[in-house]
């Protein structure tokens, strides 16, 4: 089945080694996507706290874009980043279980020549892969398994806050199920694994921020783990590249190589490093997969 | 005696408004009404409650008089599987309810006017939705497409085409 | 359906209703026209008098029905107040005070069903109208009816032996009934047995229990049965029928003296099979003795842990050592029967499992335990012989205590368990009095309403204790600092500075719900009642009845019917027993006469009535073809009149021609 593709801004930008290297996974596990024509920023986190109806209506639109390109049936919208994911799902809900907020988009829409159905489910990456392409067949694909390598999946907040559909909200486990069908071995961090990494914060009050990102990457170093591995551009962004900036204002040698979950799967697929955005990476992930490639 | 039962199923405002016949056993589902009340948990009027100790003592006969007398629809509410008072009464209403379902499908009547619900007695919350619900459904609906027949008085000749019938069975 | 003579038999006299119409006060004045529904009865053909009232169910309310009876020949009533489920009773009574038969009345519910839930007022009143005309058209099918009586049996049925239990089963057997007690476990005791102190007192929880325990055993009155499980129920109040099954001790239990020799002896030097009454926190062999002050004083071999009982195949150094010859590796469930007359429910509760909440670690981190663990901690017979210690043997320095484990939370109980924060407090006196660490509650409210809670608190206040109100979120081993190294660190909201706050301690205690035990389902249905939505057994009345439930005769005591203190249990077993003495006093019952009956005229003798019925009442006369009812054996459910294509069988006060008319009485009106 055909899955609509809705990549938000990062991973056309900073987060650009997220699209290349999940488009590859999919791809290679016959997950058949289309980007969504004439997409939208989903306005993630910033929009909500100026105006709640334009928010919902901004993100809104992808939903009843996606209906307007497929108006038989139900419609299955992949969305990688985690703000995107939890956004578009905030959207669905509150459109259809807000009822002024609801007709207000919906006036909105209709001017625009759109109607909003509600056959859109929003999904995200992990889940689609662990669930409908299956952990057995993903280990059917890992032709060059990462043993030995010790990653840390880090979740982040908003995949499974407020709503945990398709995780346990206090130990998600889905990525740490599907690198370990990749061969890796996982580290236990309840505590870590969805605590907020700073999220904008490490733009605006980078004292905050980057110390929420420095407890994080200090657990996985303490547990001995060769890379923490994400689901997210902007928790991606806060772990790696501001490493130097935690080395100086916590007196820490630190340097952890944080990755996109789906660059590690596509390197345990065989799939060449150019194609995983592996040589854009800031704190390079070298030494640790070729450990684990010998 | 009142007369024929079919009075106009009309509010004030002109608008239709459904008029329902519940038959609630006394231990499960009349006490979850009990318990609405008390709760203050406010729902359409439409329903009217008529109690029986056990919904299996429900003759489906009543279910069809409730309806040639002008109800819109019939309501019935027993204990869920398992927890009737009787041990095994709430069985045989579901029984013999899913054969009048039948027979009434043939009759060309709206699935939604008969409806069997199992409410416990400390689901008055359930009971409240499940009123509201039936009374929305069968606005929705209309009045049902059966002529009602009244019942013969003392005296009364039966109607014209039940006469045809006997007669040739005669 | 015969109109004629208003339905009534031919010979019988005319129905001339009498209707009063209830404005309750307020409670159905307010919402429906007293007056119009009133006037509106007065123009329904049967009806003799239509009068309102405030108050119907007064004294003044009821001698009004009683002086239009005898002054205006009424011989048939209807109230449209309340539920009848209130007041048919009272109203029936007052029908019989004035020499009416007083099967001659209905009621009609206008409260529950009308002025409480309805917002229109115009529309309220039209229903009431309608429910009105329908039990007015009833009540003139209704006719003189006698009360059944059924005896009651003496005997009485204790299931479950805790404080409730325990206490139920002394006041009944000090009043000189035969009592059955059943219980589940090894030794009766409960939950109780297993603390240490008990608030606010700081009573010893064996001191005050084992004297009563001993008396249980010992009175000449009381029957009971360890390891045994009621297994059905049959027959009606009055007249019970019970089967108990038990399970084998494999030890005989008149010979055993509790010497212990046997476990000593046992093929196993250590324990290896987590100890029930410890909460799982020490080991026990398979021959082994509840705990020191169980009663009976008996040990017991478990089954599947026993060498000889799973293999065949052992030393039996345990019979050797024996010198009373007591044990007895041949015996096998038996049952007993008894006949009672009521039940007395006791069967306690089971704490929530905080697994289910993984943020809190319980499971997977050490040292992170529950209330009732942290019981058999400071009790002096318990693991660690009275001590406060963590896993490595050592005394915490720090403890922190979370209230509401499970409780007032909506992703598990959204009630409050009343006992868990006197509880706490008394742990946190208990562990800093034993320990001298730091303690740390953490609440959301301190719920302290009994007598002498408040002041146990505010003592505790004075002694040091460290209270957070704030919802703990998360219980983590991550250290932020150094200090926070290898300890437990607990996360919270301190709403009082509006701070999130680190606590690193040596020690949790989760204050876990209480919960009813997970078989409440499969005991409700041996007798009979009902469970509320969390599944606690259900009162009759919340606040007027909360010991007897819908079903006659059956009686609930202590937190089985919800989570409650021991003083509230201690009086609600008391109150349980005094309903029951009461009723075994009287000697009798008056049941509802709404038995069935078979016109044997009128019956085919098709047999499609027989297998309707659950409690066999049915049987085929073969010398007549009929089928007849044993009016003792029915229950008045009336599924065989549902069943009967013939209309032979009937249900008194429901009867085809009765139901029928209210069906019309109802839709006649808007």
């Amino acid at each position: 089945m055909k899955y609509v593709y809705y990549p938000g801004c990062s991973l056309k930008s900073s987060g650009k080694p997220y699209e290349e290297s999940l488009l590859e996974v999919f791809k290679k596990a016959g997950v058949e996507v289309e980007e969504l024509g004439g997409w939208n920023c989903c306005g993630a986190t910033a929009y909500m706290s100026v105006d709640e109806s334009d928010a919902m209506a901004l993100a809104g639109r992808n939903l009843a874009l996606a209906e307007k390109e497929h108006p038989e049936g139900r419609i299955e919208m992949i969305a990688p980043c985690n703000a995107c994911y939890l956004v578009l799902m905030k959207a669905k809900k509150q459109i259809e279980e807000r009822a002024h907020l609801g007709a207000a988009v919906q006036d909105a829409f209709s001017r625009a020549g759109m109607t909003y159905r509600g056959e859109v489910t929003i999904r995200h990456p992990l889940d689609v892969l662990v669930n409908d392409v299956g952990l057995d067949r993903i280990k059917e694909l890992c032709t060059r398994p990462l043993k030995g390598l010790k990653v840390a999946c880090y979740y982040g907040c908003q995949i499974v806050r407020p709503y945990a559909t398709f995780d346990d909200q206090f130990n998600p486990m889905t990525m740490d199920n599907l690198l370990r069908a990749a061969g890796a071995e996982t580290v236990e961090w309840t505590s870590m694994k969805a605590r907020c990494c700073g999220g904008t914060l490490t733009g605006t009050i980078d004292s905050a921020g980057q110390r929420l990102s420095y407890i994080i990457l200090k657990e996985a170093r303490r547990l001995q783990a060769d890379v923490v591995a994400t689901a997210c551009p902007l928790c991606q962004f806060n772990l790696e590249c501001y490493q130097g900036s935690m080395r100086k204002r916590f007196d820490d040698d630190l340097e952890m190589p944080s990755l996109f979950f789906s660059q590690l799967l596509g390197h345990a697929m065989g799939i060449k490093r150019r194609k995983l955005g592996l040589q854009d990476m800031l704190v390079s992930p070298r030494k640790a997969l070729k450990a684990c490639e010998a | 005696m009142s007369e024929t039962a079919t009075a106009p199923a009309a509010t004030g405002a002109g608008t239709y408004e459904p008029r329902i016949v519940a038959f609630f056993c006394n231990w499960c589902t009349y006490t979850a009404s009990d318990l609405a009340g008390v709760s203050r948990l406010t729902y359409a009027p439409n329903t009217r409650i008529i109690r029986f100790m056990c919904s299996g003592r429900i003759d489906p006969q009543f279910i069809l008089t409730a309806l040639r007398q002008g109800a819109d629809g019939v309501l019935i509410g027993g204990c869920h599987p398992g927890d009737c008072h009787y041990s095994t009464g709430n069985y045989r209403a579901l029984r013999r309810f899913k054969l009048l379902k039948k027979l009434l499908a043939q009759m060309g009547l709206e699935p939604e006017r008969v409806r069997l619900e199992w409410i416990a007695a400390s689901e008055g919350d359930r009971l409240q939705e499940v009123t509201n619900e039936m009374a929305e459904q069968l606005r929705r609906l209309g009045p049902p497409n059966l002529e009602a027949i009244p019942a013969p008085g003392p005296g009364e000749e039966l109607p014209g085409e039940v006469q045809e019938l006997e007669k040739t069975e005669a | 359906m015969d109109t004629s003579n208003n339905g009534n038999k031919p010979g019988q006299e005319r129905a001339k209703v009498g209707v009063y119409v209830c404005a309750c006060g307020l409670n159905i004045a307010s919402k429906v026209h007293i007056d119009e529904v009133r006037e509106f009865a007065g123009t329904l053909p049967s009806v003799g008098v239509a009068r309102d009232y405030k108050f119907m169910c007064s004294d003044p309310g009821q001698e009004l029905i009683i002086n239009d009876i005898k002054e205006h020949g009424l011989n048939r009533i209807v109230v449209a107040s309340c539920s009848p489920l209130l007041h048919e009773h009272t109203f029936r009574k007052a029908c019989e005070d004035a020499g009416l038969n007083p099967y001659h009345f209905q009621m009609a519910n206008i409260r529950e069903h009308v002025s409480w839930v309805t917002e229109d007022m115009e529309l309220a009143t039209e229903k009431a109208k309608s429910l009105v005309a329908a039990a007015v058209e009833r009540v003139a099918f209704h006719y003189a009816l006698e009360k059944k009586r059924v005896d009651i049996n003496g005997n009485v049925l204790v299931v479950g032996g805790g404080i409730a239990g325990i206490t139920a089963a002394l006041n009944l057997a000090n009043a000189g009934k035969q009592v059955y007690l059943v219980e589940r476990q090894p030794s009766i005791g409960g939950h109780m047995a297993q603390f240490d102190k008990t608030f606010p007192t700081l009573d010893c929880a064996a001191c005050i229990l084992t004297p009563k325990m001993s008396e249980v055993k010992n009175h000449p009155n009381i029957t009971m049965w360890t390891m045994s499980e009621v297994e059905n129920v049959s027959g009606y109040v009055g007249n019970f029928t019970a089967k108990v099954k038990h399970y084998p001790r494999y030890i005989k239990e008149d010979s055993c003296v509790g010497c212990n020799d046997c476990i000593d002896a046992c093929v196993f030097k250590n324990g290896k099979w987590e100890n029930e009454f410890d909460a799982g926190l020490s080991l026990r062999k398979p021959v082994y003795m509840p705990f020191p002050q169980a009663t009976p004083s008996t040990v017991l071999i478990d089954p599947e842990a026993c060498l000889y009982l799973m293999k065949g195949k052992c030393k039996q150094t345990c019979v050797d050592a024996c010198e009373r010859d007591a044990i007895d590796f041949t015996q096998q469930v038996t049952y007993d029967e008894v006949e009672v007359g009521t039940v007395v429910l006791s069967t306690g509760f089971k704490s929530f499992d905080p697994k289910r909440m993984p943020e809190y670690a319980y499971g997977r981190l050490d040292n992170v335990h529950t209330s009732l663990e942290i019981e058999r901690l400071v009790n002096s017979t318990g693991p660690s012989g009275g001590e406060v210690v963590l896993k490595n043997g050592e005394k915490p320095k720090s403890v922190g205590i979370i209230h509401c484990v499970g409780s007032r939370d909506k992703r598990h109980n959204p009630y409050c368990s009343s006992v868990c924060c006197m509880a706490s407090l008394k742990l946190a006196h208990l562990i800093k009095e034993r320990t001298g660490a730091q303690v740390y509650n953490f609440y959301i409210d301190m719920r302290t309403p009994g007598k002498g809670y408040e002041e146990f608190y505010d003592k505790l206040l004075g002694e040091g204790v460290h209270f957070i109100r704030g919802r703990v979120a998360e219980v983590t081993d991550w250290a932020m600092t150094p200090e926070e190294e290898g300890k437990l660190v607990i996360r919270a909201e301190d709403t009082m500075i509006g701070m999130a706050r680190r606590i690193p301690v040596d020690m949790v205690v989760l204050a876990v719900a209480l919960e009813p035990q997970p078989d409440h389902e499969d005991i409700r249905r041996t007798f009979n009642i009902s469970c509320s939505k969390e599944g606690w057994f259900l009162e009759r009345h919340p606040k007027l009845a909360p010991v007897s439930t819908f079903s006659d005769g059956i009686y609930l005591a202590g937190a089985c019917q919800g989570p409650k203190d021991i003083p509230a249990t201690v009086a609600q077993a008391g109150a349980a027993a005094g309903e029951a003495l009461a009723l075994i006093s009287r000697g009798y019952m008056e049941i509802e006469p709404n038995t069935a009956w078979i016109d044997p005229d009128l019956c085919s003798g098709c047999k499609t009535c027989l297998p309707q019925c659950p409690y066999t009442a049915i049987t085929r006369n073969e010398d007549k073809g009929v089928a007849e009812i044993n009016p003792v054996l029915c229950k008045g459910c009336g599924t065989c009149v549902g069943a009967c294509p013939s209309g032979a069988a009937q249900q008194h006060l429901f009867t085809d021609d009765q139901v029928y008319t209210e069906i019309e009485g109802i839709l006649s009106h808007v």
